[in-house]
């Protein structure tokens, strides 16, 4: 009988992988919200050459926190469908009673969030930045801060959507909520690029942003874990 | 196997759903759960389940005590509520092979094709979720069941939308997975016709 009920090994990658790669089939599927969160960054950032006139030296000078801004409120944008989609049809239920440990869950989500948001908004920030006259070391450094912070990013806003989760208006709750915590993540993030403009070397900013990074994928998947079991309860 | 409950107490707002509430299913058995509306059926299944807290009482696992969403719970336990925890974006074969992972088991594409054929899914292997019927979608979860190797079943109101013949069907399964020694406790409203020990309970006039 032991035979009959026997349960495979369930190691933590697995657990990882098979809700990393759930989560991206389904955003594949659905490709219109993909789009939206990297077409609201290509606008919001034109707008501004738009509204501030050709001024080159302005331009160059705002870039770094124009480019950072709207990366942040894209990524904001993109989270609250996180959880609600997965709360709603029952999908989150079954994830939390699954024999891998819950943080492993919440960590393939989080790395599928990133890969579907902050991934593709750091990769199309060069051509951003081309617009505001930035040379080729300083869309570099832009790109790099982005693809350290934004994962930070979606950390925090994970966070924030699962405890928000189920709430009536959560969304604006939640942005109340993450926004301020993103304020050292963008203060290193455009500090890098400014930097890098005024030819100072940027590994400090970096730096920062990478022990952001590390401190948030050891702390986050916990905090979301008791997170989300306070909010299915 | 057994599964153990005793005093369990659970209050929402200011009603008492239960109180001092104790059951055991051996090995073989299944529970049936029966009670009007809102008399916490599905919150005593959500406790068993691991995703509600009681507020007194405690639930052992072949004498080992169970924390809410242990690793033991989570390893034993399948829950199926009220809503059929399919996503809309994948195909049946895509939900049936996602749910299972989660439940921490792998098949190979024959499998979970054969067992959703046994559903009486034939044909609509590929075909999105979001097009099926809801007894339909209800037939990928009595897939699921069969394929499923963790021993308690954790049952909410498993008939509903299903048809006559659906409900044979599951009647069937749940009678295998007590055969081989599987606990099942059931919430519903139906007369299963399952050649297996069933024990009633009715929920709401005891407390």
């Amino acid at each position: 009988m032991a035979g009959t009920f026997a349960q495979p090994m369930n190691s933590p990658e697995r657990g990882l992988w098979i809700t990393a790669s759930r989560d991206v089939k389904i955003g594949l599927r659905s490709r219109a919200e993909l789009v939206q969160a990297i077409m609201f960054l290509v606008i919001v950032v034109s707008l501004f050459p738009l509204a501030v006139g050709p001024d080159e030296a302005l331009l160059k000078r705002i870039a770094p926190g124009v480019v950072w801004v709207a990366a942040l409120l894209s990524v904001l944008l993109t989270l609250p469908r996180l959880f609600a989609a997965d709360y709603a049809d029952g999908t989150l239920e079954q994830m939390l009673l699954s024999p891998y440990p819950l943080p492993v869950i919440a960590a393939g989500k989080m790395l599928a969030h990133w890969l579907m948001s902050g991934l593709p908004l750091a990769l199309i920030s060069p051509l951003l930045g081309l617009q505001f006259g930035l040379n080729a070391s300083e869309l570099l450094v832009l790109m790099v801060s982005l693809m350290l912070g934004t994962p930070v990013l979606s950390m925090i806003g994970a966070i924030g959507a699962a405890l928000t989760l189920g709430v009536r208006g959560g969304s604006i709750l939640m942005a109340l909520l993450v926004l301020p915590l993103y304020v050292p993540v963008l203060i290193f993030g455009a500090g890098a690029v400014e930097q890098s403009m005024a030819s100072i070397d940027t590994t400090a900013n970096l730096s920062l942003l990478g022990a952001l990074l590390l401190l948030g994928a050891l702390s986050a998947p916990f905090a979301i874990a008791a997170a989300l079991k306070i909010s299915l309860d | 196997m057994t599964l153990t409950v005793t005093g369990l107490g659970l209050t929402r707002g200011s009603r008492q759903l239960f109180a001092g509430l104790s059951l055991q299913v051996e090995a073989g058995e299944a529970l049936v759960l029966r009670g009007a509306n809102g008399s916490g059926k599905t919150s005593l299944l959500r406790v068993l389940a691991g995703l509600t807290g009681a507020d007194v009482g405690e639930l052992r696992w072949n004498g080992e005590k169970w924390t809410v969403l242990c690793a033991g719970q989570r390893a034993t336990a399948l829950y199926l509520g009220h809503t059929d925890a399919l996503k809309d974006e994948l195909t049946a074969a895509e939900n049936l092979a996602e749910a299972l992972a989660f439940d921490g088991v792998t098949l190979p594409p024959h499998e979970i094709s054969s067992a959703l054929d046994e559903a009486g899914l034939a044909g609509r292997h590929q075909l999105a979720t979001r097009r099926l019927s809801q007894g339909q979608k209800r037939r990928i979860g009595l897939a699921r069941l069969k394929l499923s190797r963790k021993p308690l079943w954790l049952l909410d109101e498993p008939t509903n939308a299903l048809d006559a013949e659906g409900v044979k069907l599951f009647s069937g399964v749940v009678e295998s997975h007590l055969k081989r020694g599987g606990l099942a406790c059931i919430a519903t409203h139906l007369s299963l016709a399952i050649n297996a020990p069933i024990h009633e309970m009715s929920l709401g006039d005891a407390a």
